[in-house]
């Protein structure tokens, strides 16, 4: 019989992993990228529940100076790194495209290569461990000429991060074409979800951030390996140097690893509110007001190297407080006499907002100059960027994988069970980093490995170390309800939680093309104008 | 913003998804060299004497320099080099007006030469490495001259690649008048290459 070249129904079917590690689908490299990045997070989460045992007495030894340093700088760099910035690519890439109603990202293979990165990066980091003198151990920031001065680890953890610095930008490349170009008929820039807004501003950062922080590591490296002078005054070069190049990418790196947990939540708070997101415009210009402001407050972790214009640095800190008090506001407006609905991706929302409106606060008193001076490497800078990452970034990524996972899975996860994972999260975290502020502003210094009872530090260090393992303890709710959602099946229509936005529309989970057909999009609520038959304006 | 760019050149077509990726990927590589190039001048500034020929002196008290050192360039090669670098990214330009206007001999011989002269430049380049008389651990200075040129001429390496790769294709019989993105993507590449050139010429030669 003579064969004719017809797409079979449901595609050619392949090995199962042969299809995984070859897929270039944006939603099976976005699901690759959030199981990768959620892998380092318990990594990342196994470090820090070693830290706070070594913390949770007094002149404790647990673990040895050297050891201390190794793990803390870990779960740093994987927290940030491995965890927070590449699962921000993981629900960018399963949801821009969907969003904006488009078939796929703008370069599929390339997409396939940012993710590739990836997972080596992480292990070339990790393969620290396994050399003589251990992994990295120069914190995440890598202060030079302290890390021109350490072992093979610390060249290992230079090389993973340039690479995923090259994941990432070419990966910000990507997602920026595909929201200036593949957007659906009608479908406006000013009619793009939030989420898509705050990922294509974080892609901007990127793209102009990460190669200077590569330049950083570069420069990092000459001086470990060919006796380069950049960061060692010795050969005439400036140890402040290496902090005004990294921080120049690490302070737009830390809008990076929330903006797009700032878009989650407010795709979560107008749904579980009844109500339009209060403010869509206002919140998309305070987006670009901090990204572009971030490239402006970066030596405000520097002032007490005495090398920088303080005021200066000092006044744009607090500018930036503005655009982020604006998204306050249109978080609180959404809430404001809204028919407000308390499922676990709701109770994230709100964690976040609570969280982060205290994170934004300690932050802006950290960056007032004299008070910087006191807290400047103190458990108070400790208890900030958690309330921030932490309170912000992670609880939003619980958020939105209660909120998508219908949408990814096909399943929703138990209610029940999300509400004791959020209210063991909730209280482990506040318990685990509330105490900082005031070991903080007693003076504890940070990565210390080990500390005297002095003012009753312990007391404090033994509830934080506490908390710790009840945040590692909420994890068991959470793992409970995949696996019974994944021992259901697929029986989520299309838009169960009655939401706006376009991925809603389409089968969960969707199709291989994404859509069979797009709906009219007349607003920033096709979802809505569709169950509701009427258009919203715009 | 892309609609504004539409209309504004209305006549032309609009630019292709893979161009704009490209020049995104540009403007990154603008920004790895101007952290580079920040760290040159923010060294520069903190810097008494620059070149830091103090400081090479204390290294060679200390013995870690060699006695012989010296914070010098010669100019008169690089000038010759930098001449031969803007002259390919004319041949280059060239080499895609003609096949704009359908002429593939023109665009194989315009990215020969470009090739041609690129090779020339880093061969170049490499003959004055071996003629300097510092090497990259002579103070601050002698770190950044290397670091510099040196990850600028990886990327002229790169673009003779890319430019190689098309000239492949051409000679392969592929690109017309219509289709030829790929070696505007490169003469964009090549011209990047050479203005980050110009800079670091000015810089590094000329300001000193």
């Amino acid at each position: 019989m003579a064969s004719i070249a017809v797409p079979k129904q449901g595609g050619y079917s392949r090995p199962l992993i042969l299809e995984w590690i070859t897929t270039v689908d944006h939603k099976k490299l976005g699901i690759l990228y959030l199981y990768t990045s959620l892998f380092f997070f318990a990594v990342g989460g196994v470090l820090a529940l070693l830290v706070r045992t070594q913390l949770a007495v007094a002149d404790n030894n647990f673990v040895d100076n050297h050891v201390y340093n190794q793990i803390f700088t870990m779960h740093a760099s994987a927290m940030l790194f491995l965890f927070i910035i590449p699962i921000w690519a993981g629900f960018g890439n399963y949801l821009v495209p969907l969003q904006i109603g488009a078939l796929d990202m703008a370069f599929p293979r390339i997409n396939a290569l940012s993710f590739w990165l990836f997972p080596p990066a992480g292990l070339i980091m990790f393969a620290g461990f396994l050399v003589k003198d251990g992994a990295a151990q120069a914190g995440w920031t890598a202060y030079s000429p302290l890390a021109k001065t350490l072992g093979t680890g610390m060249d290992l953890w230079i090389i993973a991060v340039a690479i995923l610095g090259i994941s990432s930008t070419i990966g910000a490349a990507n997602f920026l074409v595909t929201m200036f170009r593949m957007r659906a008929p009608g479908m406006t820039m000013f009619r793009m979800p939030i989420f898509c807004w705050t990922m294509l501003v974080t892609s901007v950062l990127q793209l102009l951030a990460t190669p200077v922080l590569a330049s950083a590591l570069a420069m990092l490296f000459i001086d470990r390996n060919f006796g380069g002078n950049f960061f060692d005054p010795n050969g005439g070069g400036n140890a402040v140097l290496w902090q005004n190049v990294f921080w120049f990418y690490s302070h737009p790196a830390v809008y990076i690893m929330i903006l797009p947990g700032m878009g989650i939540i407010s795709e979560i708070l107008p749904v579980f509110s009844r109500k339009p997101l209060f403010g869509y415009k206002a919140f998309i210009f305070a987006t670009m007001g901090i990204g572009g402001l971030g490239f402006s407050v970066w030596a405000h972790h520097m002032f007490t190297t005495g090398a920088v214009l303080k005021p200066w640095f000092g006044f744009m800190t607090g500018l930036i407080g503005v655009p982020t008090g604006v998204k306050m506001f249109n978080w609180l407006g959404t809430l404001w006499r809204g028919q407000i609905s308390f499922e676990a991706p709701m109770l994230f929302a709100l964690g976040f907002v609570s969280m982060f409106l205290i994170g934004g606060i300690n932050g802006a008193f950290a960056a007032a100059v004299p008070v910087d001076f006191a807290i400047h490497d103190t458990y108070f800078v400790v208890a900030h960027i958690h309330y921030v990452l932490f309170g912000g970034s992670v609880f939003a990524v619980f958020g939105g994988l209660y909120y998508w996972f219908p949408k990814i899975w096909g399943r929703k996860l138990n209610e029940r069970l999300g509400q004791l994972h959020f209210a063991l999260m909730f209280i482990g975290f506040n318990l685990t980093f509330f105490p900082m502020h005031l070991l903080g502003l007693d003076g504890m210094p940070r990565r210390i490995a080990t500390y005297n009872d002095f003012n009753n530090w312990q007391a404090l260090n033994m509830l934080s170390t506490g908390g710790a393992f009840l945040i590692s303890l909420s994890m068991i709710p959470f793992i409970a309800a995949v696996v019974m959602a994944f021992m259901r099946p697929k029986d989520q229509p299309n838009d169960p939680w009655e939401a706006n936005t376009l991925e809603w529309a389409t089968t969960s989970p969707p199709p291989v093309h994404n859509f069979d057909e797009i709906p009219e999009i007349h607003s920033e609520r096709p979802l809505f104008d569709l169950r509701h038959g009427t258009h919203s304006g715009h | 913003m892309a609609a504004h760019g539409a209309t504004a050149t209305q006549h032309k077509e609009p630019m292709s998804n893979g161009m704009l990726g490209f020049i995104l990927f540009i403007a990154s590589e603008v920004m790895f060299f101007g952290g580079l190039f920040a760290a040159y001048f923010i060294a520069r500034a903190d810097s008494p004497q620059w070149p830091p020929t103090d400081v090479l002196e204390q290294m060679k008290v200390a013995g870690t320099a060699a006695q012989s050192a010296e914070l010098k360039l010669e100019v008169a090669l690089p000038l010759i080099a930098t001449c031969i670098l803007v002259l390919s990214s004319f041949t280059v330009q060239w080499a895609v007006m003609q096949i704009q206007k359908g002429n593939r001999t023109g665009l194989v011989w315009g990215l020969f030469i470009s090739i041609a002269l690129g090779l020339t430049f880093l061969t170049m380049q490499l003959y004055d490495y071996s003629q300097l008389p510092f090497s990259s651990g002579d103070t601050v200075w002698a770190t950044a001259f290397y670091t510099l040129t040196g990850f600028h001429g990886a990327h002229v390496a790169g673009g003779a690649i890319f430019m190689s790769v098309c000239l492949v294709r051409a000679m392969g019989g592929q690109f017309s008048a219509e289709h030829h993105e790929a070696v505007e993507a490169a003469s964009f590449y090549w011209h990047f290459v050479d203005v980050v050139w110009i800079a670091l010429f000015t810089t590094l030669y000329i300001v000193g």
